[in-house]
């Protein structure tokens, strides 16, 4: 390994941390542009109404108030991220004619300061006629249940099937099957920076947006369906982002507010969220039912696998049909299951929506099926960690017309993450209170069904090289935390011989950097943008080749390299140039004309669900109070394989993040939604794991290398959102005999269980 | 009726007249253009708007700016006053994989100022409990308790 690289798996600091370090770095809140107005949203204080009227007069009124608008004003063109399916795209930018949760943005307010905008607000009439609201799936699906969306009659709003085997003869063929049903809570993302745009529109009309996204590219292209403009004529900018965790991946009211806005007045105008509309009318993780029965042979070997889910997505689809996918997929991974079905149904509720968040449906999918793998072992008198590695996948391991394993590490993450822990001995001797448990992950590196109808490559790269040996590296893949640029960089470095410091980059700007990336989302960047980022390398290395080649008349069989700022024979060093000679030479060839490249990436004959899956293992020990139900997290240990480790201080830095929520899943966080109405809307009450609630960890990276990745490099860090609930649940059941199936698993249920 | 008032920030003076409702927080991000102090709730709950004042860590947006009449407040831009050179905490930060969104970052950086000033030789459970009011989604804190404990050995005990 270390021959082989210069600067991939090294411990690389991120580009941008003296920025953030010393407080430079500008988020968009922290923008100011001269003449910028300042925009509030009025929200639906009802769960599910029609909109009768709407009075703006008063607050039009308002000394300060420059503009007002509601649904009436805008074209009325609905948006949604799932623009190969125009049905599935169910959202207004402002409400038109009905509200359908308690947050449903009905007309927004742009002001001189945010004071006289909130003012204005109050000063907005609306007429509403309530209508019969839904809260959870069972609710909603009952016979006399309100439609939300007169699309949706039954309010599924789309459902999802995967089969193959025969599950039906394969449960008659099992020694030993099981029946459960688990339910899973609504969480939020809990980034630190809440959502904030800023608009500027142009002298010839063109609009310029400053957003909080994961999503540059899809913002662009639904700001411009929803304004009536054209692509090109919106230009969206990802400044510094404090955080997303699948959160910002769509449009969002304000970012069409602030630009509509922005033409209306011919001033900039910014909208920045409220921690308390954050975490009230907030994108979520998914709420979910759970039925899952499995059968195996008394041996243990899996058998066959029928799963159904019914996902409470809230008042609109956002991401929920990608969740809808992903959780029946992540249902059959991880083991070997001959026959599998799967049905998942996404149901409207008169809620704050849910969509993609960590793990994209894994974490609720995971859960159910690593608890009930738990319970199966138990009765069938096997351990867990031996039911697994025998039913475990491998590299080659084929999921029938849905995908191939082409590098799996998870074998080897099981016996790592057992032998760490010193899981058999203790699996033995803990005294009551005290247990340890196993939960396992499988995820994606990036989807592959094109959902968004992107017309571009899945990810491009566009890399310029100078003869002052630096080059820019312009991408629009979009770094909001997890260090994307970071990795990128140290792709392009690796690849030309280069240091960090020779590369400039430019990311995410959607009029500046190449069409397109379909942004950060679903763990795709490190192998999507980073394949992108790889191919232009290579296009630019092909030209110093043959230019260095020709310099030195060699033979045609020699191979060439860069490294280490030079471009030269492999076999002869000397026979070679720094690579800024190299570029000057091939810039004189090609008579001044700079050397560009463009590289992309689009995943091509790799089934329907990704390119490359990643694989993980992770034990948790826990003590319980026995008096109090409180559970204290004493150790985790984590084994994971994500390919090759680009940046392992990043990689351990992503896990940990991972095992933070994980365990404000298992144990502390949970949005109260009472009648529609999200009842903790602070910190305070949203308890996310401190620095002092958090244990201590172990953790291994299983090498593997995975071919489709750039070096070998897939998913980290995403995944692992995952396996940290089924194992503190494990863990619990082991110390107390109360087995959770129903997240979260809180004192209360805890006490209750043990008394049973 | 504005208050006239002085802030003494990172070593600068600056009279200003002030609403006597606005937040230390407001006052900073958007009077004195200093944002590299955040604001992430508004409660005094996550600790992303930390500043030092005299010396104590303190929420700014739980703080009234014309209570700061002739303070001495520190921000995350007062930390590496010459601009050269970084302060050991944020050297650690940067070095130790401490950040990521960079969005808790300030706050973080001024509490563990405010730890290490009264404690140069914190345990893990003091910096742990000493940044328990700054709330980080990205890295489960290990880094940034790692960067604090190196920091402290990085900077020079006063005299």
């Amino acid at each position: 390994m270390e021959d082989r690289y210069s600067i991939i798996g090294k411990d690389v600091p991120r580009n941008d941390a003296v920025a953030k370090a010393t407080g430079a770095a500008a988020y968009t809140d922290d923008m100011k542009l001269p003449g910028m107005l300042h925009g509030k949203l009025l929200r639906s204080p009802l769960p599910h109404a029609r909109i009768r009227r709407i009075d703006t007069s008063r607050a039009e009124r308002l000394p300060g108030v420059k503009c007002v608008i509601t649904g009436e004003d805008t074209p009325k063109v609905k948006y949604g991220n799932w623009r190969l399916f125009p049905t599935t795209q169910d959202e207004y930018p402002l409400a038109v004619d009905k509200v359908r949760f308690i947050g449903d943005e009905v007309a927004a307010v742009a002001a001189v300061d945010v004071d006289t905008a909130l003012e204005a607000l109050e000063l907005i009439r609306v007429e509403y006629e309530e209508l019969p609201a839904v809260f959870d799936v069972d609710a909603a699906l009952a016979k006399t249940a309100p439609a939300l969306h007169e699309a949706s009659p039954t309010n599924i709003s789309i459902d999802r099937k995967i089969s193959y085997g025969d599950v039906e003869r394969g449960f008659s063929a099992s020694d030993y099957v099981r029946e459960d049903t688990f339910t899973v809570h609504a969480v939020s993302p809990g980034y630190m920076e809440p959502c904030s745009s800023l608009a500027l529109c142009d002298l010839d009309g063109r609009i310029t947006l400053w957003t909080s996204t994961q999503t540059p590219y899809i913002v662009q292209c639904l700001l411009a369906s929803t304004l009536g403009m054209r692509e090109n004529d919106i230009r969206v900018i990802k400044p510094f982002v404090g955080g997303g965790f699948g959160g910002k991946m769509e449009l969002r009211p304000w970012e069409f507010c602030a630009a509509f806005m922005a033409r209306r007045t011919g001033r900039p105008v910014k909208f920045t969220l409220t921690r308390q509309e954050e975490l009230c009318y907030g994108r979520r993780r998914h709420p979910m039912k759970l039925w899952s029965k499995v059968g195996f042979k008394k041996d243990g070997t899996l058998v066959a696998k029928d799963l159904k889910i019914l996902l409470d997505g809230g008042a609109y689809n956002a991401m929920g049909p990608t969740a809808t996918f992903l959780c029946g997929n992540f249902g059959a991974m991880l083991y070997r299951y001959p026959n599998y079905r799967f049905l998942g149904e996404h149901v409207y509720t008169n809620k704050a929506p849910a969509s993609a968040m960590r793990g994209f449906g894994a974490p609720q999918s995971l859960f159910a099926a690593e608890t009930q793998m738990n319970m199966a072992a138990e009765e069938l008198g096997i351990d867990p960690i031996e039911l697994r590695i025998k039913n475990a996948m491998v590299t080659g391991d084929e999921i029938p017309g849905v995908a191939t394993i082409s590098s799996c590490g998870f074998i080897e993450s099981l016996q790592e993450a057992a032998k760490m822990s010193g899981w058999k001995r203790k699996r033995k001797n803990f005294k009551a209170g005290r247990g340890i448990g196993v939960g396992c992950y499988s995820f994606i590196s990036g989807g592959v069904f094109n959902w968004f109808n992107t017309q571009y490559p899945f990810s491009a790269a566009e890399v310029r090289a100078f003869a002052d040996g630096t080059v820019h590296l312009l991408t629009m893949a979009s770094d909001i935390g997890q260090g994307s640029d970071t990795v990128l960089k140290q792709i392009l470095a690796e690849e030309l011989g280069l240091g960090m410091e020779d590369i400039r980059i430019t990311s995410a700007d959607t009029a500046m950097t190449p069409q397109a990336d379909l942004g950060t989302w679903g763990s795709r960047v490190t192998l999507m943008g980073g394949g992108a980022v790889q191919n232009a390398a290579r296009k630019i290395k092909e030209e110093l080749f043959g230019t260095v080649s020709a310099r030195f008349d060699l033979n045609v069989i020699f191979e060439m390299e860069c490294r280490n700022g030079r471009v030269y024979a492999k076999g002869k060093p000397e026979r070679g140039m720094t690579f800024g000679e190299a570029v000057a030479l091939a810039q004189k060839a090609r008579r001044g004309e700079p050397l560009v490249a463009r590289g992309y990436y689009t995943p091509r004959d790799k089934g329907l669900v990704t390119p490359a899956f990643s694989f993980g293992a992770q034990v948790a020990e826990v003590e319980v109070d026995r008096e109090t139900g409180i559970v204290s997290v004493k150790k985790m240990w984590t084994a994971h394989d994500c390919g090759t480790v680009i940046n392992p201080m990043a990689v351990e830095g992503q896990l940990e993040g991972s095992i933070h929520m994980g365990l404000g899943y298992a144990l502390s966080e949970e949005l109260q939604v009472e009648n529609g109405r999200t009842m903790n809307n602070t910190f305070l009450d949203y308890k996310m794991f401190t620095a002092e609630d958090m244990p201590p960890g172990e953790s291994v990276c299983i090498e593997t290398y995975e071919p489709e990745g750039p070096m070998g490099a897939k998913e980290a860090g995403e995944g692992l959102a995952s396996p940290t609930a089924p194992a503190v649940a494990e863990a619990v059941y082991h110390a107390t005999g109360y087995r959770c199936k129903d997240l979260p698993i809180t004192p209360e249920k805890i006490l209750k269980g043990m008394k049973k | 009726m504005k208050h006239e008032i002085t802030l003494h920030v990172n070593g600068d003076e600056y009279p200003i007249a002030v609403d006597p409702w606005r937040t230390l927080n407001e006052v900073l991000r958007e009077d004195l253009n200093l944002t590299g102090t955040k604001f992430g709730c508004g409660s005094g709950d996550c600790g992303a708007c930390t500043v030092l004042v005299e010396g104590r860590s303190v929420n700014s947006c739980l703080t009234l700016a014309v209570e700061m009449d002739g303070r001495e407040i520190t921000t995350v831009e007062g930390l590496a006053p010459s601009g050269e050179r970084l302060h050991p905490i944020q050297e650690a930060f940067v070095e130790r994989g401490a950040i990521q969104c960079g969005f808790c970052t300030p706050g973080m950086e001024l509490s563990a100022l405010h730890l290490l000033e009264k404690n140069p030789k914190p345990t893990e459970a003091e910096i742990r409990s000493a940044i328990s009011g700054n709330l980080c989604r990205c890295t489960g804190y290990n880094k940034i308790v790692e960067a604090v404990a190196d920091a402290a050995g990085r900077m020079k005990p006063k005299k």
